[in-house]
C-alpha cells in the first residue's frame, strides 16, 4: 500500500532528494504544483512542492530541508523504504506563457521548486535567467541542472563563499534591475523574509513578480482553511488557489505570524523524537 | 408479556459518562446498552402493522422486524436485519437525529416517549462487532459494470455497498488518507468512535468495495478520465467541505481556525494525543466557538477536552433557533460550555505576534422572522463588548468544494457550486454521472447522504442494467 523510495541524494547538510514511484501523480503534475505526504500513521500530513518529474519512469521528486521532526524522519528513509501516503498533484499549476525574459530566484531549499518552473519557461521560448542562494556555497543546491537549461545562472551567498557575495534582493538589484536590464517576470522561491525582500525590490522597479507561499497545511484541498492568506485584501487558500500568487498582492506579515502559531510544539514534537530515538521516552 | 404491560414499560435510559468526567477525555458519552436492557426497551415496541417509523427512516430500515428479533434475545439476527437494507448501522444508531426521523413517527411516542430506535440500531451493531462475527451478506453474481464513486463519506459508502450487493465492481476514491468523510475528520471520537467507523468500513471492503485513499478527483483523475479508464457510471459523494469564514477584521490571527481544520487537527489527525501524533493543535485556555449547529457543539466539546478552562459558544440567535440536536446542545451545557445567545462576533484583536487574544462581541435581538422561518438576527447598537481569549473556531457552516465540478465540462451546478442533480435518482446534467449528500442539498445530516445515496444506488443500478452489453 505504502510509496516507495525508489533513489536517495544528500544534497547537503540538511536538504535531501527523494525520487519516489509515484507513476499517476507523475503523469499528471505540471510545474508549481505539489504533493502532501504522511510517513506512518501516527505522523503529520508534510506539503512539499515537486521538484522533477519522469512520466515514462513513472517517479516523482522532492527535495527538502530537514526543519523539524516529519523532514528529520524523512531524512533518515532509505531506497526501498516506504512512506504511508503521497497525494497530489495539488494546486495550481504555475501560468506558463512567452513573456520574454524571466528571472527565476531561489533561496535555500526553495531552489528545487524553481527548477520545473524554470523548465518550463525555457521551454515556452522565454530567455530565463537563474539567481540561486544560500547561506554558504556548501548549502548551494542543484547548480549543475540549473546550467543545463537557464540562459545565465548567477549564484549568490550570504558570507561570499561563492558567486555574489549578499543577499538575493541585493543581486538582483545591483546585477540586473539597477543596470536596466529588462526583466519581464521575477519568479521569486524561498524563505517568506527572502520572497518578501524580492517583492519589496521589484515594486520599486515595477517589475511583475510570483512567488510560492508555503503556509501551514493540513489536508490541502481546500477543506480546512488552514493555509488562508490575504492577497490583495482577499483571502485566498495557499493549497487550492495557489500555491504561487502575485507577490506584490501579498500580505507577508500575516503569513509569517501564521506560519509561527505551532512553533513551540513543533520544537518540542522534535525533542521528543530525537529523545525516543535515543532509545529514552 | 402482555400489551397493556408493554404499554407501561417507560423507556430504558442510556448510562453515560458523568459529565465532570467525560468533558476531559474523548472516551465515548453514552455507554450504550447492555443485552438485557435492550430487550427490555424492544419489548416497548407495540409491531405497528403499517408502521411509520420506518416511513421515518431514509434507508427504510425494517425497524419492526430488527426490534421483534432483538426482543427474543436474536441480536446476531437481528443486526444482519438491519444490515439488509443499512450498511451502517453503528454510525447510524449514534449520530442520526432520530427524534425527527423514525422516533418521530413512532405510534408510542404519541402517550408517551417514542421507543428508542437508535439506541437498538446501535446496540445490535455493537453486539455483532464484539462477538466477532460481522457476517457478510451474499452479493449478486458479477454484471462485469464498474462504478466509480467520488467521495467515501455516508453518501459514497452507502452507494458502494448497495452496488457490490448487486453485483457491480466499485472503486471509492477518498482524498484523505482514510475513508469515511465527515465520520473520520469531522465528527468527534467522544460521539463516534474511529474504531467503529473503520470496523464499518473494512466490512464495505470484504464485500469487496475496492478503495482507493489519497486521490482527489479533479487532479489526479478528471471524470471524464474515469469513464475512460473503464467506469460505466461515475457518483459524486464529495460533501459540504468548504469552509465559510465571517470575513471581518482578524480572521486569519493566528488561534483562528475553521471548524473544519479545528476538527481534522482533532479527529483524523489526532492532534489531541500530541506529541505521540505529530500533528498539533493550539491548546486554548479561552476558546470561542461562533455557531450553533452540531459541528459548533462538536468544537465546543472538543475544546473542554484538550483542556479549556473557559469556552464560550458565540450564536447570534436564541437557543429555539439552534440548529444543533437538543441531546449534543444539553451535552455541551452538562459538560461546562458557555453560551453566549444574541451575540454575533463583529471583529478579533490580535496581539504583537499576531496571536488572537480578543474577540469584539455585539449583542443582537430577534426580529422579524426571515425566509427560513427564523427571527432574523437584529444588531443592539452599541453593545459592543471584548472576551479575552486565544482560540477562536468558526462553525457558521461550510459550502461545496469546487474541484471536481470545476475540472467536469458539461456538469450543471447551481449558487454556491453545488452540483445540480435529480432528487429521485440522483441523475445529473452528465449522462453516466450521478451525484448525491451534501455535494447536492448542502450541508445537511449523515441519514439523508444515505438515504440520496440509496436512491442514486437504485437509479445507478437501472442505468447500468440500460446500457447496450459488452
Amino acid at each position: 500500500m505504502g510509496v516507495r523510495i525508489l533513489e536517495r541524494v544528500q544534497l547537503s547538510d540538511l536538504v535531501v532528494k527523494l525520487v519516489f514511484d509515484a507513476p499517476l501523480i507523475a503523469r499528471k503534475r505540471k510545474a508549481g504544483q505539489f504533493v502532501i505526504l504522511r510517513i506512518h500513521e501516527e505522523g503529520e500530513r508534510v506539503p512539499l512542492t515537486i521538484a522533477d518529474a519522469d512520466a515514462e519512469a513513472g517517479t516523482l521528486t522532492v527535495i527538502f530541508q530537514v526543519v523539524g521532526k516529519s523532514t528529520r524522519h524523512l531524512a533518515e528513509l532509505q531506497v526501498g523504504d516506504e512512506i504511508l501516503d503521497l497525494v497530489g498533484p495539488l494546486g495550481q499549476p504555475t501560468h506558463i506563457e512567452k513573456f520574454g525574459t524571466v528571472c527565476c530566484i531561489g533561496g535555500g531549499v526553495g531552489v528545487a521548486p524553481v527548477h520545473p518552473i524554470m523548465q518550463a519557461m525555457k521551454a515556452a521560448g522565454n530567455e530565463v535567467i537563474a539567481i540561486l542562494g544560500a547561506r554558504n556555497k556548501d548549502l548551494i543546491i542543484m547548480e549543475d541542472e540549473f546550467r543545463k537549461c537557464a540562459d545565465e545562472v548567477m549564484l549568490t551567498t550570504d558570507d561570499g563563499s561563492a558567486g555574489f557575495h549578499g543577499f538575493l534582493n541585493q543581486a538582483l538589484e545591483e546585477t540586473y534591475l539597477k543596470p536596466g536590464r529588462k526583466i519581464d517576470l521575477v519568479v521569486a522561491i524561498g524563505p517568506v523574509p527572502m520572497m518578501r525582500a524580492i517583492t519589496e525590490m521589484t515594486a520599486k522597479y515595477k517589475v511583475p513578480t510570483v512567488v510560492s507561499l508555503n503556509a501551514v497545511m493540513v489536508d490541502g484541498t481546500g477543506m480546512c482553511g488552514g493555509c488562508r492568506v490575504s492577497v490583495g485584501g482577499e483571502v485566498k487558500y495557499v493549497c487550492v488557489d495557489g500555491p504561487e500568487f502575485d507577490g506584490h498582492q501579498v500580505d507577508f506579515k500575516s503569513l509569517t505570524e501564521r506560519q509561527r502559531t505551532y512553533i513551540e510544539q513543533e520544537k518540542s514534537s522534535d525533542e521528543h523524537y530525537c529523545r525516543c530515538l535515543k532509545g529514552g521516552n | 408479556m402482555d400489551m397493556k404491560e408493554r404499554m407501561q414499560l417507560p423507556r430504558t435510559p442510556m448510562p453515560e459518562q458523568e459529565p465532570k468526567v467525560r468533558a476531559r477525555n474523548f472516551d465515548e458519552v453514552p455507554l450504550g446498552y447492555t443485552p438485557e436492557m435492550a430487550v427490555i426497551e424492544a419489548q416497548r415496541c407495540i409491531q405497528c402493522k403499517q408502521p411509520p417509523c420506518v416511513q421515518g427512516c431514509p434507508v427504510g430500515v425494517d425497524i419492526p422486524g430488527f426490534i421483534k428479533l432483538v426482543a427474543e434475545e436474536r441480536f446476531i439476527d437481528a443486526a444482519i436485519k438491519v444490515k439488509e437494507t443499512n450498511a451502517l448501522p453503528a454510525v447510524c444508531g449514534r449520530v442520526c437525529p432520530q427524534e425527527e426521523q423514525c422516533e418521530s413517527k413512532c405510534v408510542r411516542g404519541l402517550k408517551s416517549e417514542a421507543v428508542a430506535i437508535g439506541r437498538l440500531e446501535r446496540f445490535v451493531a455493537d453486539y455483532e462487532r464484539a462477538q466477532g462475527q460481522v457476517a457478510c451478506p451474499e452479493c449478486s453474481l458479477k454484471t462485469g459494470r464498474r462504478v466509480a464513486v467520488v467521495g467515501s463519506g455516508p453518501a459514497g459508502l452507502t452507494v458502494a455497498g448497495d452496488l457490490i450487493q448487486r453485483g457491480h465492481s466499485v472503486t471509492v476514491f477518498e482524498a484523505l488518507h482514510k475513508a469515511g468523510g465527515v465520520l473520520v475528520y469531522g465528527i468527534p471520537e467522544f460521539r463516534l468512535p474511529k474504531a467503529i467507523v473503520e470496523a464499518e468500513i473494512n466490512y464495505l471492503e470484504r464485500m469487496g468495495v475496492e478503495i482507493r485513499t489519497s486521490s482527489v478527483i479533479g487532479r489526479i483523475f478528471t471524470v471524464d478520465e474515469l469513464f475512460a479508464e473503464g467506469y460505466d457510471a461515475v457518483f459524486l459523494g464529495t460533501g459540504a467541505g468548504l469552509p465559510t469564514f465571517m470575513n471581518i477584521p482578524g480572521e486569519n490571527l493566528s488561534g483562528i481556525y475553521s471548524a473544519n481544520e479545528y476538527l481534522t487537527r482533532s479527529n483524523l489527525m489526532k492532534a489531541y494525543r500530541f506529541p505521540e501524533y505529530d500533528t498539533p493543535i493550539v491548546r486554548g485556555r479561552n476558546v470561542a466557538v461562533v455557531g450553533g449547529g452540531n459541528v459548533a457543539m462538536d468544537a465546543a466539546r472538543t475544546a473542554l477536552r484538550l483542556g479549556a478552562d473557559n469556552v464560550y459558544l458565540i450564536y447570534r440567535r436564541s437557543r429555539a433557533e439552534m440548529p444543533a440536536r437538543s441531546e449534543e446542545v444539553h451535552h455541551a451545557e452538562q459538560e461546562g460550555v458557555q453560551f453566549k445567545l444574541l451575540h454575533n462576533p463583529v471583529e478579533y484583536l490580535g496581539d504583537e505576534r499576531g496571536q488572537v487574544k480578543a474577540v469584539i462581541c455585539r449583542r443582537m435581538e430577534l426580529g422579524e422572522p426571515d425566509a427560513s422561518g427564523r427571527c432574523r438576527p437584529v444588531e443592539v447598537a452599541g453593545s459592543d463588548y471584548e472576551i479575552a481569549i486565544d482560540t477562536a473556531v468558526i462553525a457558521i457552516g461550510s459550502g461545496a468544494n469546487p474541484l471536481v465540478q470545476g475540472t467536469t465540462p458539461g456538469l450543471e451546478t447551481r449558487r454556491g457550486n453545488y452540483i445540480v442533480a435529480d432528487e429521485a435518482t440522483g441523475q445529473t446534467s452528465r449522462p453516466g454521472v450521478f451525484a448525491g449528500g451534501d455535494i447536492v442539498t448542502g450541508a445537511a445530516t449523515v441519514i439523508l447522504a444515505m438515504g440520496a445515496g440509496r436512491k442514486a444506488a437504485s437509479a445507478i443500478d437501472a442505468y447500468l442494467a440500460s446500457l447496450p452489453a459488452k
